[in-house]
């Protein structure tokens, strides 16, 4: 056990709960229009609850415990039996097993909150709610074991995702497409933007999700020591290099330069850098954080508009593309100079890693579209997916919460 | 020379826009509004305190026209805002007793348009 490691563990976990909420939350309710920013809110922090509670019941047992045939944890850790003070070697040996349980306890928090950015401003409260459970229960937590937990089939054959970028990004940012596609188009969408009802809201998140991805990233070292310092920085140097280049982008292609380009870069750069992080050196984190601007820009800004399809605040846009960048570019730029522990990539000769990490997006990909297929249908038969088309166009928090968020007089 | 009122519902904004544009009238001022016809608004609820039906936002549209366009203009609002449930709004047309445009002190008709 070590005091240090603790700490900054504890720290972390703390951290990443502010990207949920606070962070997230902000970011997306700024960007849906004024009638439905409570519904983001009320979606973010309802997640917290429920999940936050799932995860202690039987959702860390799942992700963490005793493997079943590579593919699922076991119940045996259910309601927290025999997760305890003392470390689990396989996953922490110098912080409480418990502490290791409450970090990833904040993974599977914002997971299916990133879900939200496909289906907003036209669900029903009831039906996001049973998907939420269904969805974190049957894709993240299994998806979490495969690469993640001991025995775990993707762990096994030496897949690398530092802190989330495949079981965090790419899984919730395909199930992100798919819903979109099968909810449809918001009332009004007609390939043109909806405008978002409060930037600075935006921005106060981005900044939020930013300052707290230190902790889902260099807290995902689980120890405070070179490799948190090195994940760090190249945190900090993708997000700033995918900060910048957006705008640029933007500038010659639009002719000015938006916050909310720097802010959606920023997001894309955290993204991409988190499979990466504790893998790459700082130099190759900037190429990471360039590209990922570039393709990710491709991706909201012209193939979405070309194909017409409305994920409403770009939840596949920023977080399927741009975490299916990072681990192919894990497999590219990772060094064992960096971290031992880890693997050398495509750059420094090893072919081999660059196909696991084409692997494990091979494998996500289709494990994501086909489960959130099969949980859209079965809540959709059961409560039905989309409001009405009144309640959408009066809006979700007066139809679907009774309050508003502003006041036109008083 | 009339000035036409509409109240129509938010989300029509855009569509009434695009008919009114399309002949011609493309000058207007655009406000939220606070208002209650027979459509009946939701309740709010906080911490147990209740409101029901309480007021509705909608959208008003304040333009100005010469005569020959009031038509034109009515029929426009009609075919971007219509859904044929209550809640669609009203148009309310005044006569305009005189229009001034600041730049130029033009009066009356050449000033509206």
């Amino acid at each position: 056990m070590n005091t240090g490691d603790t700490a900054w563990v504890l720290t972390s976990t703390a951290l990443v709960l502010l990207m949920t909420m606070p962070g997230l939350a902000f970011f997306y309710g700024g960007l849906v229009r004024r009638k439905n920013v409570l519904s983001i809110l009320m979606q973010c922090f309802v997640i917290l609850c429920v999940i936050s509670l799932q995860w202690v019941l039987f959702g860390y047992s799942l992700a963490f415990g005793p493997d079943f045939h590579g593919i699922i944890g076991k119940l045996d850790w259910a309601g927290l039996r025999s997760v305890g003070s003392l470390p689990n070697t396989n996953y922490a040996a110098t912080i409480p097993h418990s502490l290791f349980m409450i970090f990833q306890a904040m993974f599977a928090i914002i997971t299916p909150a990133l879900i939200i950015g496909a289906y907003a401003e036209r669900v029903k409260f009831s039906a996001f709610l049973l998907f939420t459970l269904l969805w974190t229960t049957f894709v993240y937590d299994p998806l979490a074991h495969w690469v993640w937990g001991t025995g775990g089939w993707l762990k096994t054959i030496g897949a690398l995702d530092f802190a989330g970028g495949i079981v965090v990004h790419v899984s919730s940012g395909i199930s992100a497409l798919v819903l979109a596609l099968l909810l449809g188009k918001r009332i009004g969408y007609n390939h043109r933007p909806i405008r978002p009802h409060n930037l600075p809201f935006t921005v106060l998140g981005a900044a939020l999700l930013w300052f707290g991805w230190f902790g889902f990233n260099a807290g995902s070292a689980l120890a405070a020591d070179g490799n948190a310092v090195n994940a760090f920085i190249t945190t900090n140097t993708a997000t700033a290099a995918a900060g910048l280049t957006w705008a640029m982008i933007e500038w010659w292609h639009n002719g000015t330069p938006s916050i909310l380009g720097v802010a959606t870069g920023v997001v894309a750069g955290l993204v991409a850098i988190t499979p990466a992080c504790g893998f790459v050196n700082p130099m190759n984190a900037i190429f990471i954080g360039m590209i990922v601007a570039l393709i990710c820009y491709m991706a909201v800004a012209v193939i979405k508009a070309k194909l017409g399809y409305d994920d409403s605040l770009d939840a596949f846009g920023v977080h399927g593309v741009g975490g299916t960048w990072g681990t192919i570019a894990t497999g590219i730029f990772t060094e064992k100079a960096v971290n031992a522990a880890g693997a050398n990539g495509l750059l420094f000769g090893n072919l081999h890693q660059f196909m696991i990490q084409g692997l494990l997006v091979l494998v996500t990909i289709p494990f994501a579209i086909i489960m959130t297929w099969i949980i859209f249908k079965i809540v959709d038969a059961v409560i039905g997916m989309r409001v009405e088309q009144n309640s959408e166009i009066v809006g979700l928090d007066l139809t679907q919460q009774s309050e508003a968020a502003y006041t036109v007089i008083e | 020379m009339k000035l036409i009122i509409a109240i129509i519902q938010t989300h029509k904004l855009e569509s009434v826009k695009r008919e009114l544009e399309a002949v011609d009238v493309n000058l207007m001022t655009v406000t939220n509004v606070l208002g209650q016809g027979r459509q009946k608004g939701a309740t709010e609820i906080y911490r147990g305190a209740k409101e029901a039906g309480g007021l509705l936002n909608k959208v008003r549209l304040d333009i100005a026209v010469n005569e020959n366009f009031v038509e034109p203009a009515i029929k426009a609002i009609i075919k971007g805002a219509h859904t044929g449930k209550v809640g669609d709004g009203k148009i309310f047309i005044i006569d305009l007793l005189e229009c001034v445009r600041i730049s130029s002190a033009e009066r009356g008709s050449v000033a509206i348009g």
